[in-house]
């Protein structure tokens, strides 16, 4: 036996929280970046009405941050320095002020990701039912395919346990055969796993269920 | 039992209105118009109906907390829903968002709102998609904008989508992401009723208590109050999930014995296995014990056994997983949830992380415990929101009551360590 067999111990600073870069330097030489200019800053048409429609819904503009951080990740394919400083063109807010609110949130990229992502729950529920393997063998899976594996918290469908979201089409209880079914499904452009979706299901108290719903059994009701 | 909510709710075409129409949706709002909104108010303050989405605070109460008049006055619809177990508002959107549109346009008429947002977690795409058509329907049949049903009242709804924090179920957290911030709690008092969204007086409720308005409407709030217990009345969905057989929402008359729940409705534990644990009301909530079953399923009793109702999601825990594993699996939550805003919920939860790894690397000791115990009662109570008091209940109620457990745990982790060592010296 080795030494690496032991447990490297539990170090004493670190940070878990939702401060992002709290570690890293910055450049302290840097000017600030402004509110960018729109003449030097070419905006695609369609992201910018998008935008736009977005921030008419609010009485104030800034609101429309996370709608609009949503629209750019959707079409640079995350939340690039350029997509973050298109979306502060047109909402007239600051590259800083924008990066701050992506970094905060769970579902914004500030890497580049791949074009489709799972986000596996590994979160109480779904860890009691073996979501840390089903976890390890997404990501086998994944391996060598244009696809982001993510162990995620409680995604609200503990019901369904253990489960993921494929490209946010929520999915499950999955078996440790699923993450190979998975893969080829996202990569024949199909829908995911369509006998264990969310979507299809019924509620699991029996006087919520009517006759003609034609979609799948509760968990653990299949027989009735 | 009345089933309030859930009736019939796979109904195909319930997210419709047509559908909801034929079934008596909206009916409600048409009374409600015809009614004067102070009447509204005291219906809903009959009924008793308790918050749904963790405190539990009266909503008539908290209604009549805003202050009258025309002014710049908002309702927020907490449709965040991650407290972990918690999975019931996402069946009620995705299913009946009528119920729900129609509870905000009742409930923004009796306080005089002219503005509400519905604020769904970045992951229910589904749901949110479900809601942008309901609410476009409801415009088009006149149910939104101006004057609606000719009553003179007008409501602007956004369903306004998240990107995933569970800080922003918190409602002033909730609040500075909805101006477009990071999602950080705000220091109360001023509470959001007096000072909430763009400083404006804001009412905010959960999914679930929202949608019960056109029921209580309907029913008249004293015939809601017969249901249930005096202190938590009506019908409340709970979401049971872990190790049970038949896991999913249910709706359930408070009061209800937990032990008809977790064993009636949801079969109880797999093949010969017994309850360890369970949490009443999502991870927050302290753990009671196979002991505690009998204890009925409300706001007070739970509450007088020292855990709480919360959210209304059970987790129950069977036998083949150990008291760590469980707590490990919370802790972490926490510490990758809080926001960083105060100290003791920041360094708190990543502390508690911390000296939980050091159990399972064999580095703890059983007087660790003690400290572990002793930081949680110094979270409680000493935070800006409960988000931090919300992983110490759990972890507190855990290290007392699995106490023995975890000191074993703790040698058996210490000699897996030192063997390692000697072997390698
Ligand atoms: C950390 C934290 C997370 C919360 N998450 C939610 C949530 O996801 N949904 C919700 O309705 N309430 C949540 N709450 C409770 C809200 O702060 C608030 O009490 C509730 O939305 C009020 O609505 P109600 O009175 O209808 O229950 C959370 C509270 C805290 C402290
Ligand atoms: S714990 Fe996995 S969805 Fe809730």
């Amino acid at each position: 036996m080795s030494a690496i067999d032991r447990r490297p111990p539990v170090p004493r600073y670190a940070h878990g929280s939702r401060v992002p870069g709290w570690d890293e330097a910055v450049d302290l030489e840097k000017a600030p970046a402004t509110v960018p200019d729109p003449a030097l800053t070419p905006v695609p048409q369609q992201l910018r009405e998008a935008i736009e429609a977005e921030m008419a819904k609010y009485p104030d503009r800034r609101s429309a941050s996370i709608p609009a951080l949503h629209i750019a990740q959707r079409h640079h394919g995350w939340c690039s320095p350029e997509a973050i400083t298109q979306v502060a063109c047109v909402m007239r807010l600051t590259p800083a002020y924008l990066t701050s609110v992506a970094s905060f949130y769970d579902m914004f990229y500030l890497q580049p990701k791949a074009a489709h992502e799972v986000y596996v729950c590994t979160n109480i529920t779904c860890s009691l039912l073996g979501a840390d393997e089903l976890y390890e063998r997404m990501c086998q899976a994944a391996e060598g395919h244009d696809i982001t594996v993510r162990g995620f918290e409680c995604l609200g469908a503990c019901d369904i346990a253990p489960m993921a979201s494929v490209d946010g089409e929520y999915v499950g209880p999955l078996n440790l055969d699923d993450p190979a079914l998975i893969v080829e499904d996202v990569e024949a452009g199909r829908p995911v796993l369509e006998h264990k979706q969310l979507r299809r299901r019924a509620v699991a108290d029996a006087k919520g269920r009517v006759e003609n719903f034609d979609g799948l059994a509760p968990v653990g009701q299949e027989g009735n | 039992m009345p089933h309030l909510l859930f009736d019939r709710i796979d109904e195909p075409g319930l997210n419709t209105i047509p559908v909801y129409e034929r079934r008596g949706g909206y009916s409600a709002l048409r009374s409600a118009l015809a009614m004067p909104p102070e009447a509204i108010i005291e219906e809903i303050k009959q009924s008793a109906i308790r918050g749904r989405g963790g405190a539990g605070f009266q909503m008539g109460q908290k209604a009549s907390f805003l202050p009258k008049g025309e002014m710049a006055k908002y309702l927020v619809c907490n449709a965040d829903e991650s407290e972990p177990g918690t999975f019931k508002d996402r069946e009620l959107m995705q299913k009946c968002p009528h119920a729900l549109i129609e509870g905000i346009i009742i409930t923004t008429y009796a306080t005089g709102i002219h503005r509400a947002f519905i604020y769904i977690r970045g992951e229910y795409q589904l749901q949110a998609d479900i809601l942008d058509q309901a609410v476009a329907e409801a415009r088009a049949a006149g149910l939104l904008g101006e004057n609606i049903l000719g009553s003179g009242h007008s409501l602007e709804l956004v369903v306004h989508r998240g990107a995933g924090a569970y800080i922003c179920g918190e409602e002033t957290g909730l609040l500075d992401s909805l101006e477009g911030k990071r999602g950080n709690p705000r220091l109360k008092p001023p509470f959001p009723a007096i000072e909430g969204l763009y400083a404006g007086p804001t009412l905010v409720n959960n999914v679930e208590t929202l949608s019960t308005v056109p029921t209580i409407i309907n029913m008249g709030g004293a015939e809601y109050a017969k249901i249930g217990t005096q202190g938590s009345t009506g019908t409340k969905l709970i979401s049971v999930s872990g190790d049970v057989q038949r896991p999913g929402n249910y709706e359930i008359e408070l009061g209800t014995p937990s032990r008809e729940i977790i064993y009636g409705l949801c079969g109880g534990p797999r093949d010969g296995r017994s309850v360890k644990m369970w949490f009443p009301g999502g991870s927050s909530s302290p753990v009671l014990l196979e002991s505690d079953l009998d204890l009925a399923y409300d706001f007070d009793t739970l509450a007088k056994a020292g855990s709480m109702l919360g959210s209304g999601a059970i987790i129950v825990v069977d036998d083949s997983h150990s008291a760590l594993e469980v707590m490990q699996k919370v802790v972490k939550f926490y510490a990758h949830e809080s926001c960083g805003k105060c100290v003791p919920c920041r360094e708190g939860t990543n502390w508690t992380l911390k000296m939980i790894e050091r159990i399972e690397a064999g580095e703890a000791t059983p007087m660790d415990l003690d400290i572990l115990a002793s930081a949680q009662s110094q979270i409680i109570g000493h935070c800006l929101c409960v988000l931090g008091d919300a992983m110490a209940m759990p972890v507190g109620s855990i290290v007392e009551k699995f106490r023995d457990e975890l000191a074993e745990e703790i040698e058996a982790a210490r000699e897996r360590a030192n063997s390692l060592t000697y072997a390698t010296a």
